[in-house]
């Protein structure tokens, strides 16, 4: 993520001053950044609800049925922690609000499951092939109705906005299924 | 009244229901999950600044721009619409700075032809992959996220390409 980090802030400085836009980095600092906020202030009460929810799961143990049913899928996706309850609980919950796409919610969970998930994992600084599974079938998009891009389309005029949803779940679920497909093969050749 | 509006009082509603009829104390788990929740949030706060300040460099400073440009000749050979470069690229980077471009998208081509509607395909196939991964990996503090990136970008160009196999073939 370092590498990531400083690759574009290096090019962001070195196109800023080539293309004669020095300032570039003061407008980034004095506007841009207030987004950090708003997106915090937002996703603070909405993890704290979820999460406290998510206590009232752990305890009752509503998931558990479920759970047992997809271990085989659990077990092939995320190895070190399918036998951990509350890891599993925050995996299905952050990979149903994926799906459902209920926005900021999915981020409640899915910092949940990451917390579960480095309680055992071994090295932590390093990320275990669960973790590395769980961060790029989220990344992959996993969203089966785009509200957000149907409104949209609405807006513009479409003749029928919804007309995309069949096209967009047909390409999600091509790209998750690439997805896990090389997080296995990248799993695989580094253990050699 | 839409089936989605149905989703979150029933999900809610079964997890309470359920915690009362499994009799846990659900006033007192909820507060307890709510606090560790909250302070979860503030701890990720560096991490959101952090990539927020990255991201706009980058696209602000117009290096966005030039690669682009640079990868304009190279996708017009594979018959890549160049209307949807801009959009493959900072997609992955920002989800605010992706619905910019997007709209501008369905502005200038409209949202029935062939470049709107891939675009739309690929804005929901989508998602924004540094962001989620800094976010996520950073709250936990796991700083070798090994191959994560590499395959969330070879994911991301599986959902440019099936959204224009798609769109192509089947609308």
């Amino acid at each position: 993520m370092k590498s990531v980090w400083i690759f574009l802030i290096g090019l962001g400085f070195i196109f800023s001053f080539a293309n004669g836009k020095p300032e570039t980095a003061a407008n980034v600092l004095f506007f841009d950044l207030q987004q950090s906020v708003e997106l915090i202030i937002k996703l603070i009460p909405v993890m704290a609800f979820w999460t406290g929810l998510m206590s009232i799961v752990e305890k009752s143990g509503i998931l558990n049925k479920l759970a047992a049913v997809i271990k085989p899928a659990i077990r092939f996706l995320f190895k070190e922690v399918a036998n951990n309850t509350k890891a599993v609980n925050a995996i299905i919950m952050t990979i149903a609000a994926n799906i459902l796409g209920i926005g900021n919610s999915a981020t409640a969970f899915g910092l949940k499951a990451m917390h579960e998930m480095q309680l055992v994992n071994k090295d932590k600084s390093t990320a275990n092939n669960a973790m590395c599974m769980f961060l790029i079938i989220n990344v992959s998009s996993i969203q089966l109705i785009p509200l957000n891009v149907i409104k949209l389309r609405a807006d513009a005029g479409a003749s029928s906005p919804g007309d995309i949803l069949v096209p967009t779940i047909i390409a999600t679920t091509f790209s998750t299924a690439i997805a896990i497909i090389f997080a296995k093969y990248f799993e695989r050749k580094e253990v050699k | 009244m839409r089936l989605s509006d149905l989703i979150l009082p029933v999900v809610i509603g079964g997890i309470l229901f359920y915690g009362i009829i499994k009799k846990v104390d659900i006033y007192a788990a909820f507060i307890d999950g709510a606090m560790e929740g909250a302070k979860a949030a503030l701890k990720i706060f560096p991490y959101i600044l952090a990539v927020i300040f990255a991201i706009n460099m980058f696209i602000h400073s117009g290096a966005e721009d030039f690669i682009v440009r640079i990868l304009t000749p190279i996708t017009n050979l594979l018959g890549f619409p160049p209307e949807l470069l801009s959009l493959s690229i900072v997609k992955p980077l920002s989800g605010g700075g992706s619905l910019g471009v997007f709209q501008s998208i369905l502005d200038n081509y409209g949202p029935d032809s062939y470049i709107g509607r891939s675009a739309s395909v690929l804005m929901g196939s989508s998602e924004t992959i540094f962001y989620t991964t800094a976010v996520y990996f950073g709250a936990v503090g796991i700083k070798n996220i090994r191959h994560t990136i590499k395959v969330g970008l070879i994911a991301h160009v599986g959902s440019i390409f099936a959204a224009l196999m798609v769109c192509r073939f089947f609308m």
